[in-house]
């Protein structure tokens, strides 16, 4: 082999390497991506039952249920609208009425967004992001939600506390 | 007066590293020796001023004194020692100090270290460091001052985050720092490379073992961070994909295929131009790193918006030494000669495809972590890349990756021997198949991906162990020869092996654990019994218990396997009332290299107690891996051909090579 054909046949390999990457990372964007609504946002679009997303909001004082066998029930609201919640299993720490709550997961066929995981973070006054966003634009803001500069160890994500269904959670 | 004293030892730091990013350099184009000496006297006073920073703050935790914003935001006075000291680095102002002190840690290592360094390297390199570390005194200096005091100071503290009141916060954040920061050297050693215009095999020698030990610490930084979260978090998982993690991850990815592109240049003094560029991409993640996780832009653009002084400031340090660094490079890499020509079968061309494959998974990375965040400031959509899709993209990338692993040692420098090395890994080759069969046997009716998998990591242990088995010539030769072989083989040899073993082990772990890993979810009251994976666990007691700065809620559980009690295990729920927060202590009973883990849920009006219990086989190959790896890291960094600081001249080692 000559150097030229040397030189070709690797930069021939990693524009073949670089082609598979891109597909691939073009057909994860396709299917894997999850978007973030609010109750309101939800109301509007009219999601489909089945499409994953991320829903963030307040949960209702008054509107959680624990039923039988771990199922738990409450109501997420972004001031102008609220949405039914169901979800089993442990939820984090963190988890209060009256809270920022965002949970992901999906509608079914009756309207009610089936949860696999709940989020929230680890600091008594704190707002999750989207939610506080979300709340500012629909000027259901007050100032006693504002967050506190959460508290970050270097390089360790320990703010966010989870709680994941089972099956759902062991493969993530 | 410490605090003063802190911030003042700061501002003189920083006025040092003003001088060292500046004279030597002048030095050099003057070609005035003392000039250029001055780079090592001001690394060394500037590592000695940062200590006393450092060190000032430390005190001002331990003696708890409120007068100091940090510390009231950050500690309590009846807050364990231990957590009074690893507090420091718990919060932003802290664990930049932390990360500057590491900085000059290194600057000075290497003005100590590196006398047989030639001196208008030695220069350079040392006045890249000070301009890195300028900027970040600065950063610390103007946005995140943590000796700031308190006009009028408050009683008491506001205690630490619960979560990081944990021995990991003692041990992980230093770890990651070391591996982050320590990745600097190479990016000073490449920059000055550039500047110099000049670079050759015996330059790789000056930067392999400080890019060794970054990488090695970096390894042992994200695994500790992996187990941290894995007990802490209370749900059993051990990698999210959090950005966070990501953020990290991706200069492993890059350090990872700098290291080996690094052992290229030194043996062939080929891919120079591409070595460069990896150190400066390296370090270019690092920051990219540190201003993910500081600036808190990754949980929302308006994040940034809301504290626009740090998140701006980091990100103008980025683009100026990102941006900096590639113009150099763009400007500079034509000078750079090339080097030794190779064949595409060759080692050189395995450890090519090595540096494609990780570069390209890393990038994949990026792309994952920071689409993002362009989407939402492109069209204002709010999305989460999650698992899904790392699982889809990294995954395949992977695949290759391990299979060529075994193959690239078993290659020749400049022309390889493909049906070759394939012979010698027929062994590696069918230990894997029995393997597979084994596996898919056993859990027959299960999918095939997980044996497969399982293959695919025993290939790559077993050909990791047939390197160093052909190359004592184990039965072939009698085995006294083989033993002796064994003996004068070069440590770093046996770093490769233990290392790549480490890539395998940790692949099995993360199979087993992501495929027959078994849960049980339920409410339980005093005298229930649970069954998993073959164990019972009875909920015996619950009891209230007063900690130092918490009251916690233990339940006990007596476990016993086959009607045979073998252990008790006290998961607990802590309430810590200064910031009334609530965490979850899980338990964790190690049989073999399997966990058992129990975390606890809420009380319910009844009496019963939402449990959660995981019975994860093998779970701890995942974290065995990386030790393993670091620890043939540290057996390469022994190797007498590269031990720090003292390289031999770059002839000898060629005349020793040819024996391989």
């Amino acid at each position: 082999m000559t150097r030229r054909q040397r030189r070709l046949t690797i930069i021939g390999g990693s524009f073949a390497v670089l082609a598979i990457a891109a597909a691939l990372v073009l057909n994860a964007m396709r299917d894997s991506i999850v978007f973030f609504s609010t109750p309101t946002m939800v109301a509007e679009k009219h999601i489909q039952p089945g499409k994953r997303f991320r829903l963030g909001g307040l949960v209702q004082p008054g509107s959680l249920v624990h039923g039988d066998n771990m199922a738990i029930t409450f109501q997420v609201a972004d001031g102008s609208a609220q949405l039914p919640v169901s979800y089993k299993g442990i939820l984090p720490d963190l988890f209060r009425e009256g809270q920022g709550v965002v949970a992901e997961g999906a509608l079914d066929a009756s309207g009610v967004f089936r949860a696999d995981t709940v989020l929230a973070k680890h600091d008594e006054n704190y707002m999750p992001k989207d939610v506080a966003d979300a709340l500012k634009k629909q000027g259901h803001w007050k100032d006693e939600y504002g967050a506190r500069g959460d508290v970050k160890a270097g390089g360790s994500d320990a703010g966010m506390s989870r709680a994941a269904q089972s099956g759902q959670g062991a493969v993530r | 007066m410490i605090a003063e004293g802190g911030h003042y030892a700061l501002v003189l730091a920083l006025a040092l590293a003003l001088i060292q990013s500046s004279l030597p350099i002048l030095g050099a184009r003057w070609r005035d020796l003392a000039l250029m000496n001055v780079a090592r006297s001001t690394a060394v006073a500037q590592l000695l001023f940062v200590a006393i920073s450092f060190a000032a703050l430390i005190s001002l935790h331990v003696s708890s004194d409120f007068s100091v914003v940090n510390v009231v935001e950050n500690s309590h006075s009846m807050k364990p020692l231990i957590y009074k000291i690893t507090g420091v680095w718990g919060n932003h102002e802290g664990s930049m100090l932390l990360w500057v002190s590491i900085l000059a840690l290194f600057g000075g290592l290497v003005a100590m270290l590196g006398n047989n360094l030639p001196i208008s390297l030695r220069a350079h390199v040392l006045a890249v460091q000070a301009w890195i570390a300028s900027a970040f005194y600065l950063f610390i200096l103007i946005t995140s001052n943590p000796f700031l005091r308190f006009a009028d100071p408050p009683i008491e503290g506001r205690d630490l985050n619960p979560v990081l009141q944990d021995i990991g916060l003692a041990v992980h954040p230093p770890m990651l720092y070391l591996g982050y920061v320590g990745f600097s050297i190479s990016f000073s050693f490449a920059a000055a490379a550039l500047i110099e215009g000049r670079i050759d095999a015996a330059w790789a020698r000056w930067v392999r073992p400080w890019t060794l030990v970054a990488w090695i610490f970096l390894s042992l930084g994200i695994a500790m961070g992996s187990y941290w979260a894995y007990y802490e978090l209370g749900w059993g998982g051990w990698w999210f994909w959090d950005p966070v993690e990501n953020a990290s991850l991706m200069p492993w990815l890059a350090g990872t295929a700098l290291l080996h592109s690094l052992v290229v240049m030194e043996k062939r003094n080929a891919l120079k131009v591409w070595t460069i560029l990896l150190s400066i991409l390296t370090f270019s993640l690092s920051l990219l790193g540190t201003f993910l996780v500081r600036s808190g832009v990754l949980t929302s653009v308006h994040a940034f918006a809301s504290d626009p002084t740090r998140g701006v400031f980091i990100l103008l340090i980025l683009c100026v030494f990102i941006g900096g660094s590639l113009s150099l490079f763009a400007w500079r890499a034509s000078a750079l000669k090339q080097g030794g020509l190779f064949a595409p079968i060759s080692r050189e061309g395995a450890l090519v495809l090595n540096n494609l494959l990780l570069t390209t998974a890393c990038a994949t990375v990026f792309v994952g972590t920071l689409y993002p965040l362009v989407l939402e400031v492109l069209t204002g959509d709010k999305i989460s890349v999650g698992a899904p899709f790392f699982n889809l993209t990294f995954g395949p990338l992977f695949v290759p990756l391990l299979i060529a692993l075994p193959f690239g040692p078993m290659l020749a420098w400049k022309r390889g021997d493909l049906l070759g090395a394939a012979q010698r890994l027929t062994a590696a080759g069918i230990v894997a198949l029995v393997v597979v069969a084994l596996v898919w046997a056993w859990t027959f009716g299960g999918g095939t991906l997980a044996p497969l998998a399982i293959g695919l990591a025993v290939f790559v242990i077993a050909g990791a162990l047939s390197d160093v088995a052909e190359r004592i010539g184990l039965l072939r030769v009698p085995l006294r020869t083989a033993l002796l072989r064994a003996r004068g083989l070069p440590r770093s040899n046996w770093g490769t092996m233990f290392a790549h073993a480490g890539v395998g082990v940790a692949l099995i772990g993360i199979v087993c654990e992501t495929t027959w890993n078994s849960e049980y979810i339920e409410s339980m009251r005093a005298g229930d019994v649970a069954r998993v994976a073959g164990y019972e666990l009875k909920l015996d007691d619950m009891t209230q218990r007063q900690g130092p700065n918490f009251r916690e809620m233990v339940a006990q559980f007596a476990v016993a396997l086959d009607g045979r009690p073998i252990a008790t295990m006290t998961p607990s729920k802590r309430n810590f009332t200064t910031r009334g927060a609530t965490t979850t202590e899980a338990a964790l009973l190690t049989r073999g290299v399997s966990q058992l883990y129990i975390s606890l849920g809420d009380v319910a009006g009844d009496g019963t107690i939402a449990v959660r219990i995981y019975h994860k086989p093998l779970v701890l190959l995942i974290w065995f891996g990386p030790v393993l790896m670091a620890f043939g890291g540290l057996l390469s960094l022994s190797d007498r051909r590269l031990r720090v600081g003292v390289p031999k001249p770059a002839k000898a080692l060629r005349g020793l090579q040819a024996a391989e």
